[in-house]
């Protein structure tokens, strides 16, 4: 964990509700795809946890949807501010596991962490397979990036308006029969269905109302298997075989 | 040169700064990041007989100036504390450490102290009568004068440690308890803990707390802590662990002043993870500033009118 100052080099709108910023500063505490910053915002009195999208050496990316006063306060925000920041917080996905043919499954605000894994996947000469799955069209974000970065994809939306009609799961039973490896992200009936539908092992992110985000507090702690887990800390990623619904 | 150390039933603490217990953990995700022995000592998460998972998610709400936690006394049980967290603790600090101890019956009060009175590491034993996020026990023997004296006196039976009693603002007479429990034999009086708060989450039109109710920390609070801290000094004679709402070292200062003779930091930790180090070495200046020489000279300043 570092606790460091950044400056906004860009804030702007991808799709209904939903921003790609960029931070300027030191990103060195960022090791792996799957953690988050937690941001500081003037005039609130907790952070803001907020998942990696992709880094660089001096820059952050991050993919958030405005869904309360804090997210709101963070869309207007401008190129020049400065924001504190905790980086290099909760454990990350393990690329490592993924096998020979991976298959990224990602829901609405839950896609972004899995553009960073898809990267690193692509380096290490996987075939990536990618599901990526939206209410509707107005929603649909980044789904050029991951296919720019030579990633399958397949978009989903549930009334049909782009890609495939239907749910992340109807396009897991249809298209993807002999995937490795399962990595998800998104809303939890989604990771549950998900993960119901998945044959192969897999690594699942949570997400939960946090208070400190490193640790200290306990809010945000989950029942697993092997006991209780904090999603800051030995989380938010959770192997399938672990994870108590 | 400026004093800032004080004495704490005969701990010598070289600063007023406790980070409060449940804001601290037991010490090593601050450890990572700082050395945590600048601290004058810290009070480690709240311990029960048995190992606690705590309450159901969420467990944390934002407030204006302020934070709504639900957490439960989650902890891994008195054994597992004395035989994995204590020995884990001894590599990252050297200084005595306050432990935090809670329970459900004068049973398991008394069990937990005379396990932690043979730990060499632990200074004083910050017993817990407070907490609001439990549905036996917990908060309700910090409700009236008789249930606090009384284990106080099930606790001083079992330890010759320092004994403080953490006491609860969620009170009509915090004052009264206080002076229970210095009668009872306590040796110190820690407070505030958490005032018992709720939210509603405007969408789901619900509780956003999955216990519907939290214990409020944070500077919203500070007004409250300092005015009961006032309360307790000017009735018993024993000495108080000021706490609530503490984010710099003007509110320690304060909290001195109002009669406090060392200072938890909780909220702040989880807001800022530097909140007790930058409070620590912003002392002195603060001190210089007010022209404090001597902080133990300040205690319960306030009331010399």
């Amino acid at each position: 964990m570092k606790k460091s100052f950044f400056t906004v080099a860009g804030n702007r709108l991808l799709a209904e509700n939903t921003y790609e910023m960029v931070l300027r500063g030191d990103s060195s505490a960022v090791k792996k795809p799957g953690q988050f910053v937690h941001i500081a915002l003037d005039g609130f009195y907790l952070r803001r946890p907020i998942s990696v999208c992709d880094w660089s050496e001096h820059s952050i990316t991050m993919i958030y949807k405005t869904v309360g006063k804090g997210t709101a306060y963070m869309a207007g925000l401008e190129e020049g501010d400065r924001l504190e920041v905790l980086t290099g917080l909760g454990n990350g996905f393990d690329s490592k596991k993924s096998g020979n043919k991976p298959l990224l499954i990602g829901g609405g605000a839950g896609i972004p962490p899995l553009y960073a894994l898809a990267k690193k996947l692509m380096q290490e000469q996987k075939q990536v397979f990618a599901i990526l799955g939206f209410n509707r069209v107005d929603e649909v974000f980044y789904a050029e990036e991951f296919a720019s970065l030579g990633v399958n994809v397949i978009i989903t939306t549930v009334d049909g308006s782009v890609g495939r009609k239907g749910f992340v799961t109807d396009a897991m039973e249809i298209d993807m029969a002999d995937y490795t490896y399962t990595y998800s992200c998104g809303p939890e009936p989604m990771l549950k269905a998900v993960y119901e539908k998945a044959v192969s092992d897999g690594q699942y992110s949570f997400e939960e109302r946090m208070g400190c985000g490193f640790g200290a507090c306990m809010g945000c702690a989950c029942q697993t298997k092997y006991g209780s887990k904090r999603i800051c800390r030995e989380g938010p990623v959770l192997e399938k075989e672990e994870i108590v619904w | 040169m400026v004093d800032t150390s004080i004495n704490l039933s005969g701990l010598h603490l070289s600063n007023p700064i406790i980070p409060a217990s449940g804001t601290f953990g037991f010490g090593y995700e601050f450890a990572e990041i700082y050395d945590i022995n600048i601290l004058g000592s810290f009070s480690f998460k709240g311990t029960t007989k048995e190992p606690r998972f705590g309450n159901a998610a969420p467990r944390i709400a934002e407030t204006h100036a302020g934070m709504l936690n639900a957490i439960g006394l989650q902890n891994p049980g008195i054994d597992k504390v004395i035989s994995e967290e204590l020995p884990k603790l001894k590599q990252v600090f050297s200084k005595p450490v306050i432990a935090n101890i809670s329970g459900f019956s004068l049973e398991e009060y008394a069990y937990c102290c005379e396990k932690i009175d043979k730990e060499e590491q632990v200074g004083i034993i910050e017993v817990n009568i407070s907490c609001p996020n439990v549905h036996e026990g917990g908060m309700s023997f910090g409700t009236s004068p008789e249930s606090a004296a009384a284990v106080t006196k099930a606790v001083k039976a079992v330890t010759s440690k320092p004994v403080y009693m953490k006491l609860s603002p969620n009170v009509t007479d915090i004052a009264e308890i206080a002076a229970a429990c210095e009668e009872a034999g306590a040796d110190g009086i820690s407070l505030i803990n958490t005032l018992t708060g709720m939210r509603i989450d405007l969408k789901r039109k619900k509780p956003i707390l999955n216990n519907v109710t939290g214990g409020l920390s944070g500077p919203a609070v500070l007004p409250i802590a300092l005015r009961m801290v006032w309360e307790v000094y000017k009735k018993v004679s024993i000495p108080i662990i000021g706490m609530g709402g503490v984010s710099t070292a003007e509110d320690v200062i304060e909290m001195m002043l109002a009669g406090a003779t060392a200072v938890s930091v909780g909220a702040a930790n989880l807001k800022d993870p530097f909140a007790s180090k930058n409070i620590i070495e912003s002392l002195p200046d603060a001190m210089k500033e007010l022209g404090i020489k001597k902080l133990t000279d300040i205690i319960g300043g306030a009331h010399n009118a």
